[in-house]
C-alpha cells in the first residue's frame, strides 16, 4: 500500500474511532428522532394530503419522513453508530486488556509522580521488617499483594475489581448484541395477524406486509371468543380466546388467552388483539300472550319478522352486550297484527329487553310480554401472530447492558503500589493509589490507609 | 378517600418545606432550613403511608381487582412527585447542603398540586392491555430514573446561577450573599453527573422493561410509537452528555446545560407525548 493510500485508511480508522463521531450521531439520532414522533408514521396517503397538502406530501415521501424509522439515512446514522462503537472497542480493548492482565507491578518514581494519592514514609526498621509488615498490611486492608524484589528494593502492587474496566465494554458490546437480535428477528421472524372465527380454524396467517399468507405449520382452532366487563360498567375487563393447536388432527395445547397472556408454539406467539361480531346473533325469547297466558319460545335473528301466537309478530331491531350498566338487551318491534297490510315506512312500537330483567316487560303492560333467555353472537377473535427468533438475543443484550453500565459507573479498578528501598541507613516507604472512578470516595480512603500504615510501621 | 386526604397534607407537607427551604436563602438561618427538612420528611412519611393505603383501597373498591396505585396519570405524577422526595433526601443524608431543597422541592409541590387540583384521583379498574405485572416494574423503573433527572436538573440551574455570578465578580472569586449557602460549584457539578449516572441505568432499565411488556402484550418490543421513541431520545441526550463529559471534557456549563436539556426532554416524553402527539399510551390526557 502506498503512503497515501495507507493514511486514507488512517483516516477513516480515525474517524470511525473517534468520540466526536459518537457524540454527534447520539445528538443527531435524537434529533432526527422528533421528526417521526410529530409526523405520524405509515398513514395512508389521503390523511397526510389532508393534513399536510399535496406539495408538502411529496416532500415527505421525498425525504422518506411517512415512514423515516426504516429509511435509507436513518438507516445509515444507526450503521455508523454501529460501526463507531466496533471501531471505538477495537482500538481500545487490547490496552485495557494489558492493562489488566500485565499490571505495572514495579512502581518507579515516574508512576509515583502521576498518582494524586501519594506519601513518602521513612523509618528506621530494617527493610526485611518493614516488607513483611508492609505485606502483611496491605493483605488485611485492602488485598494479597504481588511481590518483586529486584536491585535491592521491594516493589508490592495490588488490585481490586480489575475488571470493572470491561463495563463499558460490556455496555457498548451489548447494544451491538440488541442490533443483532432485532436484524434477527426482521430476517427470521415475522409479524402477522389473523382473524379466527368461534369453532373453525386456520393454518395460515397475514403478514402486515405482503399479501402471501404465511403457512403456520400447524392449526389453530377458537373454540369460544368471550368480553368480559367490570361488574356495573361498561369497562372491559378481560378479553379472552380459547384456543387450540393442531398437529394433523390431533390437539397438541390448549389454553385460554388474554391480553397480556398469550400463547406460544414452535416459537410462534399468538395474542390476543381484537375481536369481531361474525354473522347475525342468534336469540331465544320466551314470549307470553297476556290475555291467554300462554308461554312460547322463539328464536329469531336480527330484522327476521317472528309470528307470534294470536296473530302478532316482532323482530329484533337492535342489539348490544352492555346497555348502560344492565348488560345485554334487545330493542324489538311488535306488529299487532301481521295479517295487516304494511304501509312502507310505518312506525311501530319498540322497546327494549333487557336479559337480566326478565320480568320487566309485563310491565310494559303490552298484549305480549317478552323476555330474552338467551344470545348466540358469534364472534372472531383478532389475533397478533409474531415469530421472532431473536428475541432472546435482544433481552441478552438488555441485560448486558444494565450489568454493564451499573459496573461502569458504580464499580471502580483501585490499585495500590507500593516500593520498599534502603534510604542512606533508614528505610523508605513509597506508597501511591489510584481508582479509575470516583477519586473523591478514594481520596478519603486512602488518606486513612496511610496513615494506618505509618503507625503500623512505627510499632 | 383517605388516600386522597393524606395526599392533600402531603401536598401541604411540601410547601411548607419549599416555603422554608427558599426562605433560608435570605435568611440563611439554620433553623429556617432544619423546619424545610422536617416538614419534607412528614411529607414524605405520610405521602408513603398514603400510597400503600391507596394500594389497599383499591382492594377494598375493586376487590380482587386491586392493584399497585400505579396506572393512570394522576397516579404516576403522585408517585413522581415521591420518588423526588425520596432520592432529595437521601441527597440531603449524603451532602447536608439544604439550599439544594429550594430547587427541589419545587418539583415535587407542582408535582402533588397538579395531581390533587387537575387530575382524576378515581381508582377505577385496568383494561385488559394494562393488566400486568410489567406495569409495575416500568412505571417504578422509569419514574425512579426521572426523579434522578429532576435532581440533576435542580443543581444544574443552581450550577448555572452561581457560576454566572462568579464569572461576573473580577477574578472569578466565589460568590457572596445568597449564592454563599449553594454548594461549590464543583460540588453541584459531581451532584449532576452523579444523578444521571443513577438516573441513566434506571432509564435504561424503565425503557427495556417497556419493550418487554409490549412483546408480552402484543410481540413487539419495540415500534416506533412517539412515546417509545421520546424515552429513546432522552436516552440519547443522557448517553450524549455522559460521553462529551468523560471523554471530552464536558464539565460546568456545559453539562449544567444539557442535564437540563434532558430534563426538559423528560417531562415531554412523559407529559408532553400524552397532551401534545398521539400514540399508545393509553393514560394522559386526563
Ligand atoms: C447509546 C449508546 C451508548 C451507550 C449507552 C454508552 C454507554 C457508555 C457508558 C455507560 C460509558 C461510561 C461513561 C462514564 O464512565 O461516565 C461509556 C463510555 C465510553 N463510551 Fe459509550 N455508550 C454508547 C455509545 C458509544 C459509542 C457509539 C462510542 C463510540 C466510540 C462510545 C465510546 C465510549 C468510550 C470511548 C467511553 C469511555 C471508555 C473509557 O475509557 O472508560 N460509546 N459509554
Amino acid at each position: 500500500m502506498s503512503a497515501k493510500n495507507r493514511s486514507f485508511v488512517d483516516h477513516i480508522w480515525e474517524f470511525f474511532c473517534s468520540l466526536k463521531l459518537a457524540i454527534i450521531t447520539l445528538i443527531l439520532l435524537a434529533v432526527t428522532s422528533i421528526i417521526g414522533t410529530v409526523i405520524q408514521q405509515g398513514k395512508p396517503a389521503q390523511e397526510y394530503i389532508q393534513e399536510y397538502g399535496e406539495s408538502t406530501y411529496k416532500l415527505f415521501l421525498a425525504l422518506d419522513f411517512v415512514d423515516m424509522y426504516h429509511s435509507w439515512w436513518f438507516l445509515t446514522l444507526l450503521n455508523v453508530f454501529a460501526i463507531n462503537l466496533i471501531c471505538c472497542s477495537i482500538k481500545r480493548l487490547p490496552r485495557i486488556l494489558k492493562l489488566v492482565r500485565e499490571p505495572n507491578r514495579v512502581a518507579e518514581d515516574g508512576l509515583y509522580r502521576t498518582l494524586s494519592n501519594f506519601e513518602e514514609i521513612v523509618t528506621s526498621a530494617s527493610l526485611q521488617d518493614v516488607s513483611r509488615k508492609a505485606q502483611e498490611y496491605v493483605t488485611k486492608n485492602f488485598g494479597k499483594p504481588d511481590v518483586t524484589e529486584q536491585d535491592g528494593k521491594v516493589y508490592l502492587f495490588a488490585q481490586k475489581t480489575a475488571w470493572a474496566r470491561f463495563g463499558v465494554y460490556v455496555t457498548h458490546i451489548s447494544i451491538l448484541i440488541i442490533f443483532v437480535g432485532a436484524i434477527m428477528g426482521n430476517v427470521w421472524g415475522y409479524k402477522a395477524y389473523v382473524n379466527v372465527v368461534e369453532g373453525t380454524s386456520t393454518d395460515e396467517v397475514w403478514p402486515r406486509s405482503g399479501k402471501e399468507p404465511i403457512k403456520l405449520g400447524f392449526e389453530v382452532r377458537c373454540d369460544r371468543f368471550a368480553v368480559e366487563y367490570y361488574p356495573g360498567s361498561t369497562r372491559p375487563k378481560e378479553f379472552t380466546s380459547d384456543l387450540v393447536v393442531l398437529e394433523n388432527g390431533q390437539e397438541i395445547l390448549k389454553k385460554t388467552i388474554e391480553v397480556n397472556d398469550p400463547l406460544s408454539y414452535k416459537g410462534i406467539t399468538f395474542y390476543q388483539s381484537s375481536y369481531g361480531q361474525m354473522g347475525d346473533a342468534q336469540f331465544i325469547f320466551k314470549v307470553t300472550e297476556r290475555e291467554t297466558g300462554t308461554t312460547k319460545e322463539v328464536r329469531a335473528r336480527r330484522g327476521e319478522m317472528i309470528s307470534l301466537p294470536g296473530g302478532g309478530g316482532f323482530r329484533v331491531v337492535d342489539f348490544t352486550e352492555q346497555f348502560q350498566n344492565f348488560g345485554a338487551a334487545a330493542r324489538i318491534e311488535v306488529v299487532p297484527e301481521l295479517d295487516h297490510d304494511h304501509k312502507p315506512g310505518e312506525k311501530h312500537a319498540s322497546f327494549v329487553v333487557l336479559k337480566a330483567f326478565p320480568e320487566f316487560d309485563s310491565r310494559r303492560g303490552g298484549k305480549y310480554i317478552f323476555s330474552l333467555q338467551d344470545f348466540k353472537q358469534k364472534y372472531y377473535t383478532g389475533l397478533q401472530v409474531a415469530k421472532d427468533p431473536g428475541v432472546w438475543v435482544v433481552w441478552l443484550g438488555c441485560f448486558l447492558m444494565v450489568v454493564g453500565s451499573m459496573s461502569a459507573f458504580f464499580l471502580s479498578h483501585r490499585r495500590v503500589w507500593l516500593t520498599i528501598q534502603p534510604v542512606d541507613d533508614k528505610t523508605g516507604i513509597k506508597v501511591g493509589a489510584s481508582a479509575h472512578r470516583n477519586q473523591p470516595a478514594f481520596e478519603i480512603y486512602f488518606d486513612e490507609f496511610k496513615k494506618n500504615l505509618k503507625t503500623e510501621l512505627s510499632e | 378517600m383517605l388516600s386522597v386526604k393524606l395526599f392533600n397534607a402531603t401536598t401541604i407537607a411540601y410547601f411548607v418545606s419549599m416555603i422554608m427551604f427558599i426562605a433560608f436563602l435570605p435568611t440563611r438561618a439554620k433553623v429556617v432550613a432544619l423546619i424545610g427538612t422536617i416538614a419534607a420528611y412528614i411529607g414524605f412519611v405520610l405521602q408513603t403511608g398514603a400510597l400503600g393505603y391507596r394500594w389497599y383501597e383499591s382492594y377494598q373498591l375493586l376487590g380482587a381487582d386491586g392493584r399497585a396505585p400505579l396506572s393512570n396519570l394522576y397516579e404516576s405524577v403522585v408517585f413522581f412527585a415521591w420518588t423526588i422526595v425520596m432520592f432529595y433526601l437521601l441527597l440531603d443524608l449524603k451532602y447536608k447542603q439544604r439550599s439544594i431543597g429550594a430547587f427541589v422541592m419545587p418539583f415535587a409541590f407542582l408535582g402533588m398540586t397538579w395531581a390533587q387540583l387537575g387530575l382524576n384521583d378515581a381508582i377505577d379498574p385496568l383494561v385488559p392491555a394494562l393488566q400486568s405485572n410489567w406495569l409495575t416494574y416500568h412505571v417504578i423503573t422509569c419514574f425512579l430514573g426521572y426523579a434522578a433527572f429532576a435532581i440533576a436538573c435542580g443543581v444544574s440551574i443552581m450550577y448555572l446561577i452561581k457560576a454566572g455570578k462568579e464569572e461576573n465578580n473580577a477574578e472569578g472569586s466565589p460568590a457572596g450573599g445568597i449564592l454563599s449557602l449553594f454548594p461549590s460549584v464543583r460540588i453541584l457539578d459531581d451532584i449532576n453527573y452523579k444523578a444521571i449516572m443513577v438516573g441513566f441505568p434506571l432509564l435504561s432499565l424503565g425503557i427495556i422493561t417497556g419493550a418487554a411488556w409490549a412483546n408480552y402484550a402484543w410481540g413487539t418490543y419495540w415500534s416506533w410509537d412517539p412515546k417509545e421513541t421520546w424515552s429513546l431520545i432522552v436516552w440519547f441526550i443522557y448517553a450524549a452528555f455522559l460521553h462529551a463529559r468523560f471523554t471530552r471534557g464536558w464539565v460546568g456549563k456545559k453539562a449544567a446545560w444539557l442535564s437540563i436539556i434532558g430534563f426538559g426532554a423528560t417531562i415531554f416524553c412523559y407529559l408532553g407525548v400524552n397532551l401534545v402527539l398521539s400514540g399508545l399510551h393509553s393514560y394522559g390526557g386526563g
